[in-house]
Parts: structure tokens; sequence; C-alpha cells
């Protein structure tokens, strides 16, 4: 199945450059694999859990939420921000985080837990990047409400 | 120094409420200007010196020095960032004339306001406006070569941006920014002169972040000829080390061409600050 499905990304990936019809580029495309597709996401967010876990500023925001379902929903929504193959299905960054109050620093916090998760798991960092440039759009949804 | 006097009581009057800010993504503040505004090294840039965001107080000091072929600039000083919106900057300069052993040295005092936006997550770059009031206290030197004043004030706006990821996945940073100015050699050798009284000038920036803790870039400073000496506009490329959020380091090489008529002024630059 993955191995159909990758040679139907290059084979579309191919075809998409030859054609001059893309309007990303190859590099962009492949954020879900640079990631390490399904197996990395997970290990990502696995250790992102344990990051938020150890951290006393953090913490408390997730102390009442279920680490399984917000282990699912994450996992399942940075897939799909990556342009892997996923629709997310969790409520909107809005819903989710209003009446949670987070502030500027709370999400920079968060970000820099992602940073170590994402160093301890071996992601390149063009790649840490490449996937911040994609969460840092999100901040206004999720920040101060 | 009665400036620097005022600064350090304000400052210990801050310490209980000053609990290491530390809000910011690591290097996003940049480094001190020689002015003492939070910038690169030679122009001041969009963001407020030091790590905090919203509901932080930060403070910073600073030391740099220039050494060139004829010429030595040191400037110390600090900055504190009141919650991302105002910061309050100073800086003490000693300049070396080594050809005529003597030592000029002024006071700047800053100002700066975020208008807008944040460097990394708005939508357009985080724009600032600024003030630097300088005070030259040795102006013999100033007079002589025309100056017409020993006191000024730049004023200055300046729009940042950090790009993530966006040169084959490493970060690009860059500011520009606008200054008034009337200052000869930053105000070292006075303000206005016989021709010309100041005028409206472009500094950019460009840096690119290798990794988490080292930055390099390029920074231009376009600058008045206000004296019948000669006066260039600056040039630097520079290395930028944060090892963590309570350190950073810069290394630069300088070019600052024509200083008072002495061609070839280039050399290097290293500054050093420390915030919490
Ligand atoms: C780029 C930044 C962020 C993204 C993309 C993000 C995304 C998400 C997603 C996808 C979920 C699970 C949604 C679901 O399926 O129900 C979630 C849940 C949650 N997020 Fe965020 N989030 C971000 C930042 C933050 C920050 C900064 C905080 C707090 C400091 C935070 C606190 C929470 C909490 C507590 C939950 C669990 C809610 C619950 O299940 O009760 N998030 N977030």
């Amino acid at each position: 199945m993955i191995f159909f499905k990758r040679v139907m990304w290059l084979v579309l990936l191919n075809l998409s450059v030859l054609s001059c019809a893309s309007q990303q580029s190859p590099q962009e495309n492949n954020l879900y694999q640079a990631l390490g597709e399904q197996q990395g996401i997970s290990k990502l967010v696995d250790q992102l859990i344990v990051e938020i876990v150890a951290d006393e500023q953090i913490f408390p925001y997730f102390a009442k939420a279920s680490v399984s379902y917000f282990r699912k929903g994450f996992i399942n929504h940075m897939c799909a921000i990556s342009e892997g193959p996923c629709e997310y299905t969790g409520d909107s960054m809005v819903d989710i985080h209003t009446g949670m109050n987070i502030s500027e620093g709370d999400f920079n916090r968060v970000v820099e837990l992602l940073i170590r998760a994402m160093e301890s798991t071996g992601i390149s960092y063009p790649v840490q990047n490449r996937l911040l440039a994609r969460l840092a759009p999100m901040r206004e949804q999720i920040i101060k409400r | 120094m009665k400036a620097m006097k005022r600064l350090l009581s304000t400052w210990l009057l801050c310490m209980p409420c000053v609990c290491f800010a530390n809000g910011k993504i690591l290097a996003t503040p940049g480094v001190s200007q020689v002015e003492g505004a939070g910038g690169g090294g030679i122009v001041p840039w969009a963001q407020l010196a030091g790590y905090a965001t919203e509901d932080e107080i930060a403070g910073s000091v600073f030391c740099s020095t220039a050494q060139v072929q004829d010429f030595r600039l040191k400037s110390c000083g600090a900055q504190i960032n009141f919650y991302d919106r105002i910061e309050v900057s100073y800086a003490k300069q000693d300049f070396d004339v080594e050809p005529l052993s003597l030592t000029l040295s002024q006071e700047v005092v800053g100002m700066k306001l975020r208008l807008y936006g944040d460097l990394v997550y708005s939508d357009w770059p985080q724009l600032s406006l600024g003030v630097q009031h300088k005070m030259l206290e040795t102006p013999d030197i100033a007079f002589a070569l025309g100056a017409k004043e020993d006191k000024g004030t730049d004023v200055y706006l300046a729009a940042s941006k950090l790009h993530l990821g966006a040169i084959a996945g490493y970060n690009f940073l860059w500011n520009a920014t606008l200054r008034y100015s009337s200052a000869n050699e930053m105000g070292l050798l006075g303000y206005g002169g016989t021709e010309g009284n100041g005028a409206l000038h472009p500094e950019l920036s460009a840096a690119i972040l290798l990794n988490k803790h080292f930055a390099i870039g390029t920074e231009y400073r376009v600058k008045s000829e206000n004296l019948a000496v000669k006066e260039s506009n600056w040039h630097d490329v520079f290395v930028a080390w944060f090892p963590n959020k309570h350190f950073n380091m810069t290394v630069a090489y300088l070019d600052l061409g024509t200083i008072a008529n002495i061609d070839g002024q280039h050399g290097w630059y290293v500054s050093m600050s420390g915030q919490f």
C-alpha cells in the first residue's frame, strides 16, 4: 500500500514538474515524507507529549485533557498540514483553544517544546523550519481566546 | 553619567518584577546596536531588545568594541523592554582617535515603540518607531570641523520580518530602517555642518539562521555628509552566536570607509550582551 502510494506520489510529482503546472515546489510537497510519514509524525507527537508532561509552564493546560484523544487529534492534524494522506477531522483551532487564555509566551514555549521534540527524534533543522512555517500562521487562532 | 544613574535606579526598582523574561524564541530579539538600541550591530531593528513578551519586562546590558585602522570605538549600555511594547536604551560611546591620541565621548538615550506586528508571526513585518537623543561630551573637534551642534536627535522607522524556512529550509530575517539624522559619524563629530543639516537615509540588514544558535548576516547604513571632511556609508558582515537566552556574542568585519578624510577604515567588531 505504502509502496503504491509512494509510486503515485512520484508519478504525480514528476507529472506536475514536467508540465510546469505546479504551484508548489516538490520540496514543499514532501514535508510529510520529510517528517517520516505516519511513523515519524507519531514518534514526534509522542515525544512532544513527553516534553509537555515535563513542562511546568505548559502541563497545567493539559492536566484535564485526555492524552489519547489529544495524541490522535494532533497526529491527524500534523499529517494534514504537512500534506500527508489525511484529512483533519477535529475541531477548529479556534474552538479547541477558546477559554484557555493562552499567552504569547505560552505559545512560544510550546514551539520550543516542539523544536526539542523534533531535535530528539532526528528531524533536520530545515525540515523543522518548514513545519514551523506551517504552524506559525495558526497562532492568531490559538492565543488569547 | 546622570542618565546611567537614573537607568540603574529604575532598574533596581524593577528587579523584583523581572523574573527572567524568556517568552520569545531564542535569537529572535537580535543583538545590541552601537547606539544602544536592539538591532543588528550598526542598524536599529524593529524588534525590541530582550526576550520579553506582552506580560514581561526584560533587561539587557551590552558592551561592544570596533577596531579599525586608525580609530577604536567602545560602546557599552543597557536596554529595558517593557512588555514587548517600549524599549528604553542607554549607551555610552568612547571613540579613540589614534593619530591624535584623543578620545571623543557621547551619551545616547533611546526609546523605541513597537507600532505593529511580530517579527515571526504577523502577516506584515513588525514595525517600530524609534528616537535616539545623543549628547556629545567632547565637542571641540566637532566644532573645529564646522559642526553646528553638540546634540542631536535621530528618528527612525524600522520594519523587520523573519521568514521561517524561506531559503532551502533556513530562516531568513531582514530589517529595513529609514532614519532621519543630522549626526556626523554617528554624532561623534557633532551634528549638522557647512555642507548640510542631515537627511533621511535607509539602513538595511539581512541574516540567515544556520541553526538555532548561529546567524550570519550583513548590514548597510547610509550616512550624510554635512561636514567638509569626507564621511562614508557603513557596511558589515557578521556572525552572531546565541548559546542561550542570557548571553549572546557577535563578531563582525567592518568597512567604515573614510572617517574624517582618513581612508581605509576597516577592521573588526566584537559585541557581547547579557539578558535577564
Ligand atoms: C501551533 C500550535 C498549536 C497547534 C497546531 C495545536 C493543535 C491542537 C490540536 C490539533 C489539538 C487536538 C484537537 C482535537 O482533535 O480535539 C489540540 C488540543 C489541545 N491544545 Fe493545542 N495546538 C497548538 C498550541 C497549543 C498551545 C500553545 C496550548 C497551550 C499552552 C495548547 C493547548 C491545547 C490543549 C490543552 C489541548 C487539549 C484540549 C482537550 O482535549 O481538552 N495548544 N491542539
